[in-house]
Formats: structure tokens, sequence, C-alpha cells
């Protein structure tokens, strides 16, 4: 086996096994500490892919700065150990049964019908990024050229986000 | 193969450096203090003093480290190297000099010479402030929790407005790869003056100047370690080995944010030719020469100023250096789109 492939299993192995340590952990912070895991290796995966912006930004903003807001509110509030999570009651076990189902269905139309799926290549390769001169140029074009609309409506949402936490926080505005 | 083996060499020598240079910056840093206190510093463990990082090293290592009761003991031992692994993997994207050629192959200037590398190196400063919450929490200490808050929110805030001061040189070069953001600075401005960057961005300087150090928790801004109020914050617990990683990992965080600073804003390996000197040698020359001076401001800070309060730290950094920092940006794109 190639090096690549071999990485790829190596990083794809320890995601998955960390993601289930988040669930199985009695200890919330170690949860959190493991969710880091997670997220390192599915960053390692992008590299892999030669996406190093989503790589570098995966890390910054939901490791960097995402996850170290949960680590804050599990550390300031979750205080001991918890019990491991069984289903014993019967309607949160429906309710997880049905939303496991459709999210797993979702995941298995994506993967069967759009461009990437089953082993075909998408449009934007590698090559083709690098011929516009590497990740940043590509995604920069992309947002302010054909994206520009839904860019802007998103960062006026983002906007309204932080008037409106600096109002409920600030009581006497 | 070949690649792969040139690659393992330049970690080995990076690091090794590094590590090096972090050792003698303590040293460098006792005697700047000790001669700005009117003292003589270390002077007894070798010739001038000079092994005495050897000593303080070896004596760390032989230390005992307790562990305290009811601490996450697995939390407690990772901490450390959480801190010390982010800040050893800043220094894979920084540019050393302008590269050579060895047996036939270039070889590159930094480690890894990546388009990202400005974010990079923001993103395995924001990983860093893992090993300080760890540290605070897994302790079991109120000190070392208070200590690892307030580091977080300091490292945070901090952050954003690092970020956005480098943004006004990157807008310049037009690149993030540092390579290209030292070639951008070449040559130079009316014929005397040198093409760096902090010339135009000023404002750009002085913000990364405030901002590095409170990402690095330095004085005046080491409320997460204030001796006064915290006895030691977020690494109270720790002896031996666990306190020198944390150590280790504040003093390599300054000498890469010196780096990233005569990198982005003081053209990195660039400088007056030195006569009879290799091109190599000479890069590294100018662009330690820059560090070293960075890090001897630093030095001179602590030695001078006392110690700001916490919501003075935090409301400078959101009332005053993030609009200034904004203000730099917007600036720099509308100069850039007349020029």
């Amino acid at each position: 086996m190639e090096l690549h492939s071999l990485l790829f299993l190596a990083f794809a192995a320890v995601a998955l096994i960390a993601a289930v340590l988040v669930l199985l952990s009695r200890n919330p912070v170690h949860s959190v500490l493991f969710m880091l895991l997670t997220f390192v290796n599915v960053a390692a995966m992008f590299v892999l892919l030669q996406a190093e912006f989503i790589a570098v930004i995966q890390i910054l903003v939901y490791s960097g700065a995402i996850l170290v807001l949960f680590l804050f509110v599990v550390m300031l509030l979750a205080g001991g150990e918890r019990p491991l999570p069984v289903l014993n009651q019967p309607l949160q076990a429906r309710a997880a049964v049905i939303v496991g189902l459709v999210l797993v269905s979702e995941l298995a139309l994506v993967v069967l019908t759009s461009t990437v799926g089953g082993g075909r290549r998408g449009p934007d390769s590698p090559e083709r990024i690098a011929a516009v001169g590497g990740n940043i140029e590509a995604l920069g074009r992309q947002l302010y050229t054909t994206w520009l609309l839904p860019f802007e409506i998103a960062s006026v949402l983002l906007l309204v986000a932080a008037v409106g936490a600096i109002y409920l926080a600030k009581e006497d505005l | 193969m070949a690649e792969l083996l040139i690659t393992l060499t330049k970690i080995v020598v990076v690091f090794g450096a590094v590590l090096t240079g972090m050792a003698y910056m303590t040293y460098f840093e006792r005697k700047v203090l000790a001669r700005m206190q009117a003292r003589i510093g270390p002077n007894r463990t070798g010739p001038l003093g000079l092994l005495q990082p050897a000593a303080d090293g070896v004596k760390l290592l032989i230390k005992e480290s307790p562990i305290p009761t009811n601490a996450d003991k697995r939390v407690f031992y990772l901490a450390p190297v959480m801190v010390f692994v982010p800040a050893l993997l800043t220094w894979a994207v920084l540019p050393f000099g302008p590269g050579f050629t060895a047996f036939g192959r270039q070889i590159g200037q930094s480690i890894a010479d990546i388009n990202v590398a400005v974010l990079y190196f923001l993103a395995m400063g924001s990983v860093g402030v893992y090993g300080i919450v760890m540290a605070g929490w897994a302790s079991n200490n109120k000190y070392a929790m208070i200590g690892g808050l307030r580091s977080s929110a300091q490292v945070i805030s901090y952050e954003v407005t690092l970020g956005l001061s480098l943004l006004g040189c990157l807008m310049m070069a037009g690149s993030m790869n540092l390579s290209d953001i030292v070639a951008a600075q070449e040559g130079l401005w009316l014929g005397f003056l040198p093409r760096w960057f902090v010339l135009p961005q000023v404002l750009g300087f002085a913000l990364y100047l405030v901002s590095s150090i409170a990402e690095t928790n330095r004085p005046p801004f080491d409320l997460p370690e204030a001796e006064s109020e915290l006895v030691a914050g977020f690494h109270v617990e720790y002896s031996g080995f666990g306190f020198a990683m944390f150590f280790l990992g504040e003093y390599i965080n300054m000498l890469a944010v010196g780096a990233l600073a005569s990198t982005v804003f003081l053209g990195g390996w660039l400088g007056p030719e030195i006569p009879f000197l290799p091109p190599v040698v000479e890069g590294l020359f100018w662009f330690s020469a820059k560090m070293v001076i960075f890090i001897f401001f630093y030095f001179w800070l602590r030695a001078t100023l006392p110690r700001f309060r916490y919501d003075q730290l935090i409301s400078l950094c959101w009332k005053v250096m993030l609009p200034l920092a904004l203000l730099n940006i917007v600036v720099t794109g509308i100069v850039k789109l007349f020029i």
C-alpha cells in the first residue's frame, strides 16, 4: 500500500475512534478533548486532499475558537462524572433511532447521487485549483464572483448575530 | 525518498536550533533584566555563566513531579505537551534564508513552504490555549483554574487583533506564503529606505507588537500567571519536567512571534550585503538579528512596565485595538486600489 492511503487510513481510524470516545467518556471534559482529536484528524485528511486552506481553517475556527468555548462551558457548568449514556427512556430511544436513520439515508443519498460520490472526481480537481494559483486564490475568486450574494448575506447574518449578542449581554446600552 | 530525507534533516536541524536558541534566550533574559536592575546576573556556572541553561535543564529533569490529590491525572500529564507541541510546530513554516543548492538539489528556506503559512501560524497559536486551559482545570486548584480562564480569554481576544494586524501586509504582498511576503519586500524606497512593510504598516506593526505580547502571556500582560494575586496561575501545581515544558512552550512561542514579525514586517532574511559571506549565512544572520532585537524589546518591557489590570487588558483589545486594526485594513485597501 502506498504512503498516501496508509496515512488516510490512520487518520480516519483515529478520527472515528475518538468520535466514539466522545460519546463513551464519562467525564464531559474528556469528551471535549476527544472531539479536539477528531477535528485535528479531519484536518489532516483535508491536507491529504490538498485542501490546505480548509485544513487550517478547520483547526483555527473549530479547534481554536469554537471548541475552546465548549471547553469553557463544560468546565464551568458540568461538575464531576456523568453516567454512561444508556438509552433507558423509550421516547428518547425511538427519537434517536428515527433521527439516526434520517441522517444515514441523507448521507447515502449524497454519496450516491453527487458528482463526487462513488469514486468519481468533482469538477474542482487539485490541478484546476493549482492552475488559478492555489487554494486561497481559487476560493476567493469563487466567493467574490459566482457566490457574491450568498457571501454578503452570510456576512450580514453574522453582523446581526453579533449585534444581538452585544445587546443581550449589555443591560445598560 | 531523497525528499523525505531532506525534510527529516531540516526538521532535526530547525528543532535543534530552536531549542538551543530558546535555552540561551533564558540566559539572555536574565542577563538583560539583571543589567537593567543594576545587578550582574548568572555568572557562576561556566565562563560568564554560559552553562546556566544546561544546569537549569538538568535541575528541572531530575526534580520530582508530584500530582495534586483529586487531579485528573491524564489531562494533568497531557497539558504541558499541548503547550509545547503547537509552539514547536509553528516553526515548520518560518523561512530562515534564501534557500540554497546542495548535492544538486534546490533546498528550500523553510521545512514546509506552504501557501497558507500565515494562517497555519495563527492556527497553531490558537491550539496552544488548550494546554493552558487543561492545566488550569486538571490541577484541581482554584488559582490554577482562574489563571487558565484568564489566559484563554486573553489569548482568544488577542488572536483576533494579531490576525487582523497582519492582514495589511498580506494585502500589500498579495500572498499568504511567507517566502513570497519576504520576496515582496526586496529593494529600496526612494533609493535609501528598505522596502520593509514596517514603514507603510506602522500601525499594523504597533498592533502586532501589543497583541503578540498579550498572546504569549508576557509582561506587562502576564495576568494568567500574576504572582502577586494568583501565585503562579495555571502552572502553579507543576514542577520538574511538566513545568519545564510550559516554560519551553512559552519561550518558543516568543521566539516564533519574533520570527514572524521579522519575516512579515522587517524583511525576513533581507539586509545589507555582508562581504565574504555566502548568501545562506548572511540571510540567517539578518533573520536572527531582527529576531533578537524583537526579543530584546520584550525583555526591556518586562523590566520597565508594571502589570495591567485584567479589565483594562480586555477592553484595550476590543475597544481600541480591534477598531484600529480594521481601520488599518480599510486604509490599506483604499491605497492599494489607487496605486
